[in-house]
């Protein structure tokens, strides 16, 4: 099939263009960008806090206005100011971890959101924020009044339970981390294919196609930049959706009723 | 290139089956990021917090220190101007006072000077009289005897008699005195 279309023309690229031969041994480009982005997360904050004034300079009002938006907007506003504190360092973690993960996709030559291989949001979802949030609602609760809290709703008329307790159960313990985990996938998987679909068409207009067609080679170059822009507000808008949700799920279980 | 990628294409499981390799990975660099970050960074911007807190909070506490002081030194110096002024106005009607007194009494002394003086003046009036008086009676009396024994030729010189006549004639110009 693959000769087939190439005999055709123009490739269009695929899912198969996510999976980067390794660089070295088993290692892939991803893993690496992962990797790279703990130390550059960590030395970013590690390195700004270290000597921090209460008036703040240029580089501490960019680490403090990440530190402060991920503290009081999301952590704050979703987990409610009694017991927010606590969760600050994780939700902070996944806001910056995701939000780096993401941006290097329109990074020059880094090019590729890490968050678009489906293993790493869903070890963040299925194996962070789900067990975190089962796991505090049942300290709080206890394991009774936490199934009891989430499954059955009060104000809700008796025979309504048959239809509520089942959609309850399935969103909360079953949906929540993998809509968590597909929410951030999808969206860099098809960004990514996006702009790749742009690009690789201007590519091959501009090299293969007729003389006639090669002038439309700018309109798809122009269209991979302007997708590089909303690329850009996507990617931190789902790194701000996978903080807030995960801070509203861990706020839900807290709450005495809702 | 392009064909790797199609083999590639052709082989590869879809991309929503994670890889294991991936899921670790992902779970172990979130752990440790995790771990720095609460153990470096949040601490010391929950500190910065706390710190601009206090000292903001400690900026109003001092402002506001120093406004009641600024209004206790206000109400000191109204107090102790007010008392200022309270005091002169006690010291002027003091010293309205102690002059009014002190004309008095130097009225006072001046009226019992002049009583004293014409008191002394009358006297001394009455004494000259009495005197005059008491110098003109035997006077009187010595020329009248005299003036009578040359008339009468007759010498009057019984003291005994010569007395009671002079008392006699004195007592005439008494009465005569006392009659006009």
């Amino acid at each position: 099939m693959g000769t087939l279309v190439l005999a055709e023309g123009f490739v269009p690229p695929g899912a198969g263009d996510f999976n980067l031969p390794p660089i070295f041994g088993a290692v892939t480009k991803p893993m690496l960008l992962v990797v790279m982005s703990v130390v550059i997360i960590a030395a970013f904050f590690v390195i700004t806090s270290r000597n921090m004034k209460v008036v703040p300079g240029k580089t501490q009002f960019v680490a403090e206005s990440i530190y402060s938006f991920t503290r009081n907007t999301i952590a704050r506003e979703h987990i409610g100011s009694k017991d927010f504190q606590r969760f600050v360092p994780l939700i902070f973690t996944l806001f910056t971890f995701i939000f780096v993960n993401n941006i290097y996709g329109i990074i020059p030559l880094i090019q590729f959101p890490t968050m678009s291989h489906i293993g790493f949001p869903l070890a963040l979802s299925i194996l962070v924020v789900y067990p975190v949030y089962h796991y505090v609602g049942m300290r709080r609760h206890g394991i009774g009044g936490y199934l009891k809290n989430q499954l059955f709703p009060a104000g809700v008329p008796g025979p309504i339970y048959l239809l509520l307790t089942p959609i309850e159960f399935f969103s909360k313990f079953v949906m929540n981390p993998i809509t968590l985990a597909i929410r951030v996938f999808a969206a860099m998987f098809a960004g990514h294919l996006i702009i790749l679909v742009f690009t690789l068409a201007g590519e091959w207009l501009l090299v293969e196609a007729s003389a006639a067609l090669k002038p439309v080679a700018a309109v798809s170059f122009a269209f991979a930049i302007a997708m590089t822009f909303l690329e850009a507000l996507i990617m931190t808008i789902q790194a701000y959706v996978f903080a807030l949700l995960a801070a509203s799920y861990i706020g839900m279980a807290l709450a005495e009723d809702h | 290139m392009l064909t790797t990628q199609i083999v590639l294409a052709a082989e590869e499981p879809s991309p929503v089956l994670p890889h294991t390799s991936e899921v670790i990975l992902g779970l172990v660099a979130f752990g440790v990021l995790l771990f720095v970050l609460w153990k470096f960074a949040v601490p010391r911007f929950e500190k910065l917090y706390e710190e601009r807190a206090s000292q903001i909070e400690g900026g109003i506490e001092k402002a506001e220190k120093a406004q009641a002081e600024a209004q206790q030194a206000l109400e000191q110096y109204n107090q102790q101007l007010a008392e200022a002024r309270t005091e002169a106005a006690k010291i002027r009607d003091d010293a309205r006072l102690e002059s009014e007194q002190i004309r008095e009494e130097i009225r006072a002394e001046a009226q019992a000077e002049a009583a004293r003086i014409v008191a002394q003046g009358e006297s001394q009036l009455q004494a000259q009289k009495a005197q005059i008086i008491a110098e003109l009676r035997s006077e009187m009396g010595r020329q009248s005897v005299e003036l009578a024994g040359r008339i009468v030729g007759e010498s009057l010189e019984d003291e005994e008699r010569r007395n009671r006549t002079v008392e006699r004639f004195l007592a005439e110009l008494d009465s005569a005195g006392a009659g006009k």
